[in-house]
């Protein structure tokens, strides 16, 4: 079973909330594809460290063939490529892989070379099989990044939780397109709320079961919650705005590892998404 | 001598607009003719990598000088490529940057930045 947990806005608790529900699990794979600042790695600290490199295609160019005809500078839509002075100039940095110049290049003046923009590392934290993508710092692109942790996958049928990137875009959704099911993180702020419509559209959009985990919940009114409450939204877990979480975190601590309370509270959420997950396994069949 | 200017509108009253990449209009200007051409710049919409399109755009118009406020790295690749020299204007309209080239009161462009890139969802 696959959870994928998300959030419309970066700090909410995210990662908190997957390695957590990762540690409470007998058996786990935690895949973080927050590729652009990838720390579920520092509260695991996983060991016996296996480390792959991620490789794209960026086109070269063979100036004894190439005529100047430009067609492969006007098909770019992420104009990497520029004509200048009889010479093709290719911007690897923009560049998103597409693989188009090469096939509308008239002459086969286009050919393909490997580039290194990022890796997979796997390894080991107890009872945590642990993939960590972490993308090089400048590159435009992260999705070849996440398609390969989500396909590092060696244990298909335990449980897997997927630490998505912030945001609703390209990336958080190449992280949740194989989910079972989806765990919003959400903040008792306006913003929070605001940042919490943006998934919850995104989540509507690809017809995914979910479900919402208000965090650092305090006295105060928590519009989230009434965003939830209006939508109809299922209220997974209410986790309280608590000095020793953040102390446990700040020393990149995993609560359900230290603290009999929060082992409980994250087992609990886990089995809650489990029957979830049954539910819509009934339903849909 | 060619002058390519990033320009707001088609105006020489106008100011110098204040990027590159995202100009709405360039302005060509012939300096022995007194010609001017407004050229639409088709990068400015672009998702990414506007900069290296709105150059491509100044190369093939022929300009030997871009007056610019500012220039991202890219962008620069590619007008240096071209021998194309990168100016830096002074606050004041068009007009005002086309009689300070010709009283050699421009200084080049030196702060080249690395982009804005990266900026809001992918």
């Amino acid at each position: 079973m696959k959870i994928a947990v998300l959030s419309g806005k970066g700090g909410t608790g995210k990662t908190f909330v997957s390695i957590n529900l990762a540690a409470a699990a007998d058996q786990s794979t935690y895949i973080d594809c927050d590729i652009e600042e990838p720390n579920g790695h520092l509260f695991l600290k996983p060991e016996k460290l296996k480390i792959d490199p991620v490789k794209v295609q960026i086109p070269t160019v063979n100036k004894e063939i190439c005529t100047g005809c430009r067609k492969c500078v006007e098909f770019c839509k992420f104009n990497a490529l520029a004509y200048i002075n009889k010479n093709l100039m290719v911007f690897d940095d923009i560049c998103h892989s597409c693989g188009g110049c090469k096939l509308v290049c008239p002459e086969n003046a286009l050919s393909e070379k490997e580039k290194v923009i990022g890796e997979v590392q796997k390894g080991i934290s107890e009872s945590v099989n642990v993939i960590t993508g972490i993308l090089n710092t400048g590159e435009s692109s992260g999705t070849p990044i996440i398609k390969k942790a989500l396909n590092s996958i060696e244990n298909n049928r335990g449980l897997t939780v997927i630490d998505s990137p912030p945001g609703s875009a390209c990336t958080v959704m190449d992280s949740i397109k194989d989910a079972d099911y989806c765990i919003l993180v959400a903040e008792p702020t306006l913003f929070g709320a605001h940042n919490l419509n943006m998934v919850y559209e995104l989540l509507e959009l690809f017809n995914k079961p979910y479900g919402v985990v208000l965090n650092k919940c305090h006295k105060e009114k928590n519009p989230a919650e009434k965003f939830c409450k209006e939508k109809g939204i299922k209220i997974l877990e209410k986790i309280p705005f608590d000095n020793e979480l953040g102390e446990l975190n700040s020393n990149a601590k995993i609560a359900s590892r230290e603290n009999k309370r929060y082992k409980e509270l994250f087992s609990s959420l886990l089995e809650k998404v489990i029957e979830e997950v049954k539910n819509e396994t009934v339903i849909n069949s | 001598m060619k002058i390519a200017m990033p320009v707001e509108s088609k105006s020489m009253d106008n100011n110098v607009y204040q990027s590159f990449g995202r100009s709405p209009y360039f302005l060509i200007y012939d300096l022995q003719s007194k010609e001017s051409v407004y050229v639409d710049n088709s990068a400015a919409t672009s998702q990414g990598g506007a900069g290296i399109k709105a150059a491509q755009t100044i190369v093939d118009s022929g300009a030997n000088v871009l007056i610019t406020p500012r220039c991202g790295e890219n962008a620069a690749d590619v007008i240096k490529s071209a021998n194309i020299k990168i100016y830096k204007s002074v606050v004041g309209s068009i007009n005002e940057n086309i009689k300070a080239l010709e009283e050699e009161r421009l200084s080049i462009l030196q702060d080249i930045h690395a982009g804005f890139h990266h900026h809001g969802g992918r």
